[in-house]
């Protein structure tokens, strides 16, 4: 490794605060590290209650228990069967999807700077000095292991799928047959919103097309990688936005399930 | 329209100094190299500022200003309130020659360590073409104006002086991501831009984008794509298993960074 010229640090300018910054630098990892603490508080209680998940009048599952795969589902919900026999109540009942989209989440090029700001102050704001006495990055265990994004991407492309099957068999009218309320509606919007978000993925942009050198050979690719870059622009709007329908449509169903309120129906 | 600007402005040489107090007139229109240059014609004549386009193309008059790294000739007076003081020091990731002027030859150093664009060398001079998408990827990031505003509001140098000669800093690993996208270019850079220029070390906290005058999307277009494809040669294990059985064979003639070049 190359020797650069010296820089030490104590020539720099000898400033004892940790920023000059007048504005309200603070304000915004405050703001991420309280909604960001709210969502997982509300996810980690639902995702264990184990119940109020499933409306069977209208087949309404909450993404939190898709796939329901423990043996303690209720048959209607358990889309994809019963994988396993009566699991203890620290495993949640969708334990097949839940840690890859924790692992997406938590490896997602933007909710790492959302909460290496928040949480970890490094820094908490541009040009406002870290805590930290060492730092070393994403070179080593355990950071290192976020170049394994892209496997969570692939991992949540399936579980899309699956979200996309629950909101078809959620098209279920009360007497049978077809059918749709206002459950119906904010699963689908939800699922659209968790598809936007998936795709536009930074690994799944360097996927369709950012890993090529020569865009002009792979027309489709290329055109694919634009539509992909103008969802990227919009990863993190995307991220908060489908942490909301998330929330949303869980807390929907769980108070449609637990008959605190009818869902209000367009039809059947 | 004028009035009286109240500066705190770091007056000092090799990191030992304080903040001066001035009161400076402002007029209407004026941006705060402006200010800095009344300042030094009617208070400060032996005030040194570094300067040199006044449009924001030249990269020359980087400092900070109420502590956000930024142009002096770009930053307008209008921004600030007319009871606001400004607090005006130099980039606090250089070594301090004098006043507000910095040393950043660390970057000339970076820029030298790497290998320079190299072309299959059995195109000769003036076949090869390309094409406009092809281009447009390091056409952005030849935008750069070389403030090293970027490099001075990274906190892995800025906070951790220990790692000037692990880590290369935001500007130069947009360069290396350039020469790697480029069609043109036959050298496999992954490897040094993880080992030699400390790519590893970029937690993607976006603040060298939120500096950038020239508005180049540096963390999304340069060093992600980067780290993706660094993923994909180090830390992949499907390209890993297909370069086992020669299907995706792994690419070489990485080169390395050249020793002793200051």
């Amino acid at each position: 490794m190359t020797q650069v010229s010296d820089a030490p640090a104590k020539t720099r300018a000898q400033i004892s605060q940790k920023t000059l910054r007048t504005d309200r630098w603070w304000e915004q990892p405050a703001i991420v590290a309280t909604l960001l603490t709210i969502w997982v508080t509300y996810a980690t209680v639902h995702v264990f209650i184990g119940k109020w998940y499933w409306v069977p009048q209208y087949h309404y599952l909450t993404p939190f228990y898709s796939p329901c795969v423990s043996g303690e589902c209720v048959p209607g919900a358990a889309s994809l069967g019963t994988w396993f026999g009566h699991l203890p109540p620290i495993i949640p009942y969708a334990v097949v999807s839940l840690p890859f989209v924790l692992g997406f989440r938590l490896s997602c090029y933007y909710y790492r700077r959302a909460y290496y700001r928040a949480f970890w102050r490094a820094p908490a704001a541009c040009a406002v000095r870290e805590p930290h006495q060492k730092y070393t990055g994403e070179t080593r265990f355990p950071l290192i292991m976020q170049n394994l994004h892209r496997y969570f991407f692939y991992m949540v492309i399936l579980i899309s799928i699956l979200n996309t099957y629950d909101v078809i068999q959620a098209f279920h009218g009360k007497t049978g047959g077809i059918g749709f309320g206002l459950g119906t509606l904010i699963m689908l919007v939800n699922v659209v919103l968790l598809w936007c978000y998936s795709l536009s993925c930074h690994s799944c942009r360097h996927i369709t097309g950012g890993r090529l050198k020569h865009f002009s050979k792979h027309p489709v690719r290329y055109w694919i990688w634009n539509r992909i870059s103008w969802l990227n622009a919009r990863h993190m709007q995307l991220a908060w936005t489908t942490l909301g329908t998330l929330m949303l449509t869980d807390l929907y169903i769980w108070l449609v399930a637990a008959h605190v309120f009818s869902d209000f129906r367009f039809y059947n | 329209m004028s009035y009286k600007a109240a500066l705190r402005v770091w007056r000092g040489d090799h990191g030992r100094g304080d903040l001066a107090d001035y009161a400076v007139e402002v007029n209407e229109g004026e941006v705060v190299l402006d200010v800095l240059h009344r300042l030094q014609a009617t208070q400060a004549g032996d005030l040194a500022i570094r300067w040199n386009c006044k449009a924001g193309k030249c990269g020359s008059c980087s400092m900070e200003i109420n502590g956000r790294p930024r142009l002096a000739c770009m930053t307008r007076m209008s921004t600030f309130t007319e009871d606001e003081v400004l607090t005006i020091t130099p980039l606090r990731t250089f070594p301090v020659i004098r006043d507000l002027v910095t040393d950043v030859s660390f970057n000339y150093a970076k820029a030298r360590q790497i290998p320079s664009f190299t072309p299959d060398p059995s195109v000769g001079l003036g076949e090869f073409r390309m094409q406009q998408a092809d281009v447009e990827r390091s056409q952005e990031f030849r935008k750069c104006i070389e403030c090293y505003l970027c490099q001075n509001t990274c906190h892995v140098i800025r906070d951790h002086a220990e790692n000037e000669n692990a880590f290369a800093g935001p500007r130069f690993l947009m360069r290396v991501a350039e020469l790697e996208m480029h069609p043109a270019d036959t050298a496999d850079r992954r490897d040094i831009a993880q080992d030699d220029f400390g790519l590893g070390f970029c937690n993607i906290t976006k603040c060298c984008t939120e500096v950038c005058p020239e508005h180049i999307k540096i963390t999304d277009n340069a060093l992600i794509p980067l780290k993706e494809r660094v993923a994909g040669r180090r830390y992949d294990p499907l390209v890993w298993l297909g370069s086992k059985i020669a299907r995706r064979p792994r690419s070489t003639g990485t080169p390395k960074v050249p020793d002793n070049r200051h």
